[in-house]
């Protein structure tokens, strides 16, 4: 299949004519979703889709079309209404498409026959041990909202006309439970995952567990008063932090004048403890990749050393623009978009101490495991941070009761430079960071 | 798009095994976009998405398979899918006829995007672009975004429903940043229509701009939110999101079904202040959730949910009012032809009271007033839901005084509801709004007039 995405990628990346470069993105993705609810498979889901993406740079200036089929007609079409949507674009002299830069792409093997094989039934399963194991975890656990398998086979090809011919193929499946537990009056609730390159790596009994027990262990939750402390953040809370952290760190917010740690290169931004790499060639990271979205190498990118801000991400344009090599970190949505910047798999390296540990020596704070609002109440631009939190309040070293409907808020550049200690308990999550958890001091808490 | 003979004949297949109900959801979509940002036109896009998506229900189990192969072929291997993964057990075959019923709704759009010359798209956003910098040298970023599609769609079902709807929306929007001592700041404008290009009749893109520009250079002198509860006024349009998350989402019969919302069971109970009368209206012409049917097939409806803070109904998708022996709402909407249907809003709004706006603030002596919010989140089981400020103010003996930074609010549903102790005579609909739901995004709108709530927690970090 990737050599057949490869040829149609490469045939269009050659209508490229006197002045202009073409680049052609081509997926195929197969997907199976179940859903299982009181017992029964509530819905499954079986869909394979594909399409293409092409870009055209005719003199400095940008078109892009795509369409969700690969026909010849419909991707000569395709073709042709990028070419004319570049007449349209403004001249930029770093405007391109990528070509190839040396940089050989790490054997990433990231294909499981083992899931391409899995049969449906198998997976059906699955979803319904999921649920049945989320319930029989706690008495109080007295619904699930849902219990959910899904796989994904994907396989995608990049070409240009600059040499630029790259295929990458990829296997992905998780189990995500979402508990409801009650108790008298009170409902609260949990969630749960496991992911795996194939379904032999997934634990229904992790993922139902996990979201028994966060939800079980909010019962009875209440507002706290408002207060500064230091927060403890869950693995999963620190993933989604460093997805915001990663976007201040594009060459693109740094170029346009819109990021926060434009003029700190070679500067302490965050706590000496504080160490952030991009890597997408880690196989451990969910979102592992061997090739980026502009058929370049991923490579290892030490964006924080010991706090001391290193590197900014590039693509192949951002790269030119500001006069540096590209750090392969060209990502896409799919096909229907454009290339961007951003990360791969970030994470921080982990500390020595476990999150008990952690806790243990935290006299007034707040175990945070659960954020709502990231996209509502933080701007990457001015550094503004303010989201919903959920958790377990800490006394003398211990957790005590747990919260609800309050905020934590401080500023990005804040919360970097307040970071008391990085926890041992480094995990892949299914997104594009590593979870690990975070102790952060001086956190404004809002409630009552 | 599809012959209803060859709709029959796929039809048939989905039910052959034996099958409660069999649905073809075929959908065509054309988009065109462009994108200036730091000076440049930086792209223009158009893409092009057709296929068709099929569900088959046996008993309380939904097969669902999708396809872009609008043939025969690629049609019945989809059906087949869809039946084998709604897992049979036997039955009887039927015989599917749908006969072409189809009633086109009057084409209310003026000037179709797809007929407007590119050059004339990309001349907004350099129009934009040109307006917000006019505004000072501290404006240092600005982009713009101009955006049309247009859905066709085809529903048809085993229960002989064959019907179509052509939506067309447009939209634009424009951000700034402004730069100073403080700091960046950020500042955003957008609007949009169900209607074609004649959106720009009623939105001047230069005005838009520098509305945009002004809100940014104001942030750079605004002051760290304050922390904790008090009262929050928001000002027209903006508390629609407010509702969306505090109940909105609570009042969807798919979550009140499995008692993930903290509504269910509280039907004729009163669940907020007398004045709340809260209405989800996808008949609103031109509004950004508005369309002629849902996904399903069903003609969007005008919906009472809260009459007088007593809650008189749900939100209703097909699977789940079939469940209950009553009709649908119209709210069964899917983001494409590759996703099943679930319960969404469509226009969600709360409807005049009779309060002078200005006597609202003038009767505050210490709270917030929020002039524009910038989405939420809410989690349906607890209540418990987010919204954010992107323009807000402190309200300091009963007036508007200094601007405050961004942030989130936080609230519990129920409790606010009956926290709402003034509404204004100045209603308005929001900004356009992508709401989020398991994955699947799609349009809607919302509107509030001026309103009060006694207490909810402003999260900043001021004392």
């Amino acid at each position: 299949m990737s050599s057949s995405l490869l040829e149609i990628a490469q045939r269009v990346a050659g209508w490229a004519g006197d002045g202009f470069d073409v680049e052609a993105f081509v997926a195929h993705e197969r997907e199976t979703e179940v859903r299982a609810y009181e017992g029964e498979v509530e819905s499954l889901t079986a869909a394979t889709a594909q399409g293409i993406g092409v870009r055209v740079v005719h003199q400095g200036r940008q078109g892009f079309a795509y369409a969700a089929t690969l026909d010849d007609e419909t991707v000569r079409e395709t073709f042709d209404e990028a070419l004319d949507n570049s007449r349209f674009g403004s001249i930029d002299e770093f405007a391109g498409v990528a070509e190839p830069d040396g940089v050989e792409p790490e054997p990433l093997d990231l294909y499981r026959s083992e899931l391409a094989e899995f049969p449906t039934e198998d997976k059906v399963a699955l979803a319904l041990e999921l649920e049945r194991v989320t319930l029989a975890a706690d008495p109080r656990v007295t619904g699930v909202e849902s219990a959910e398998y899904a796989d994904s086979v994907f396989e995608s090809a990049v070409a240009t006309s600059r040499g630029v011919a790259a295929t990458a193929r990829e296997t992905g499946c998780y189990l995500a439970a979402f508990s409801l537990a009650t108790e008298r009056d009170d409902t609260q609730t949990g969630f749960g995952f496991s992911v795996g390159r194939h379904p032999g790596e997934l634990s229904a009994e992790t993922a139902g567990t996990d979201a028994a027990e966060r939800a079980t262990r909010l019962l009875g939750a209440a507002k706290a008063p408002s207060r500064r402390l230091t927060v403890v953040l869950d693995p999963y809370v620190t993933a989604r932090l460093l997805g915001i952290v990663g976007a201040t760190l594009s060459g693109e917010a740094v170029l346009k004048g819109r990021s926060l740690f434009a003029d700190r290169m070679n500067e302490a931004v965050g706590a000496p403890s504080l160490t952030l790499v991009d890597d997408a060639t880690d196989p451990d990271a969910f979102t592992a990749s061997a090739i980026d979205a502009e058929g370049l190498a991923t490579r290892r990118i030490p964006l924080i050393t010991d706090g001391v801000l290193q590197s900014f991400l590039y693509d192949t344009y951002t790269a030119r623009r500001a006069g540096v090599s590209s750090t392969g970190s060209a990502v896409r949505g799919g096909f229907k978009g454009t290339p961007g910047v951003g990360a791969h798999a970030l994470s921080l390296t982990p500390g020595t101490r476990s999150q008990d540990e952690i806790v243990a020596g935290i006299d007034d704070g707040l175990l945070v495991q659960g954020v709502t609002g990231l996209h509502s109440g933080v701007n990457a631009v001015s550094g503004d941070f303010s989201v919903g939190a959920e958790g377990l309040r800490i006394r003398g070293g211990e957790t005590a009761e747990p919260v609800r409907e309050v905020t934590i808020a401080s500023t990005i550049q804040r919360l970097l430079l307040d970071v008391a200690e990085v926890g041992s308990d480094l995990e892949w999550l299914p997104m594009s960071a590593a979870g690990v958890t975070l102790a952060i001091a001086d956190v404004t808490m809002s409630g009552t | 798009m599809l012959e209803a003979e060859l709709v029959n004949r796929t039809l048939s297949v989905a039910m052959r095994t034996g099958a409660d109900f069999a649905e073809i959801f075929a959908e065509e979509r054309r988009s065109s976009s462009a994108i200036l940002d730091d000076g440049r036109v930086e792209e223009v896009v158009s893409g092009r998405d057709r296929g068709a998506g099929i569900r088959v229900v046996v008993g309380e189990t939904t097969g669902f398979a999708h396809t872009a192969d609008l043939t025969e072929t690629g049609l019945a291997a989809a059906a087949g899918a869809a039946a084998a993964a709604a897992r049979q057990s036997g039955g009887a075959r039927r015989i599917v006829e749908v006969s072409s019923l189809d009633v086109p709704r009057p084409l209310t759009v003026r000037v179709p995007p797809e007929d407007v010359p590119k050059s004339t798209k990309v001349a907004l956003l350099t129009a934009a672009d040109a307006a917000a910098r006019s505004t000072g040298s501290a404006i240092t970023q600005v982009s713009a975004r101009y955006g049309d599609g247009r859905r066709r769609i085809l529903v048809a079902d085993s229960d002989g429903l064959f019907t179509s709807d052509d939506q067309v929306r447009t939209l634009f929007s424009v951000s700034c940043v402004a730069t100073g001592d403080t700091g960046m700041q950020t500042g955003r404008e957008s609007a949009g229509r169900t209607a074609g290009f004649e959106l720009f009749d009623l939105y001047d893109v230069e005005e838009m701009a520098r509305r945009a520009a002004q809100r940014a250079l104001t942030k750079l002198t605004a002051r760290p939110a304050p922390s904790g509860e008090m009262p929050v006024v928001v000002g027209p349009g903006g508390g629609g999101v407010l509702f969306h998350e505090a109940c909105g989402h609570g009042l969807e019969a798919d979550l009140v079904a499995k008692s993930a919302s903290v509504f269910a069971g509280r039907l004729g109970e009163r669940v907020a202040a007398p004045m709340v009368t809260l209405i989800d209206d996808g008949t609103m012409a031109g509004e950004w959730g508005h369309y002629g049917i849902d996904d399903e097939g069903k003609p969007a409806a005008r919906n009472v949910l809260i009459s007088g803070g007593v809650l008189t109904d749900y939100m209703w998708d097909r699977l789940r009012a079939r469940k209950e022996g009553r009709a649908s709402s119209g709210n069964g909407r899917r983001q494409s032809y590759q996703h099943l249907p679930m319960v969404r809003m469509t226009n969600t709004y709360i409807t005049n009271g009779d309060a002078d706006p200005d006597d609202i603030v003038a009767d505050t002596t210490h709270g917030v007033y929020v002039a524009q919010l910038g989405g939420g989140q809410v989690n349906t089981a607890t209540g418990d839901f987010v919204f954010g400020m992107t323009e807000a103010y402190l309200i300091e003996n009963g007036e508007i005084t200094a601007p405050i930074r961004e942030g989130n609010l936080i609230g519990n549903g129920p409790e606010v509801l009956t926290r709402i102790d003034a509404l204004g005579n100045d209603f308005a609909m929001g900004s356009p709004g992508t709401c989020g739901k398991d994955g699947q995004g799609v349009p809607v709108g919302d509107g509030t007039p001026t309103l009060r709530v006694t207490a909810l927690t402003v999260g900043g970090t001021a004392a």
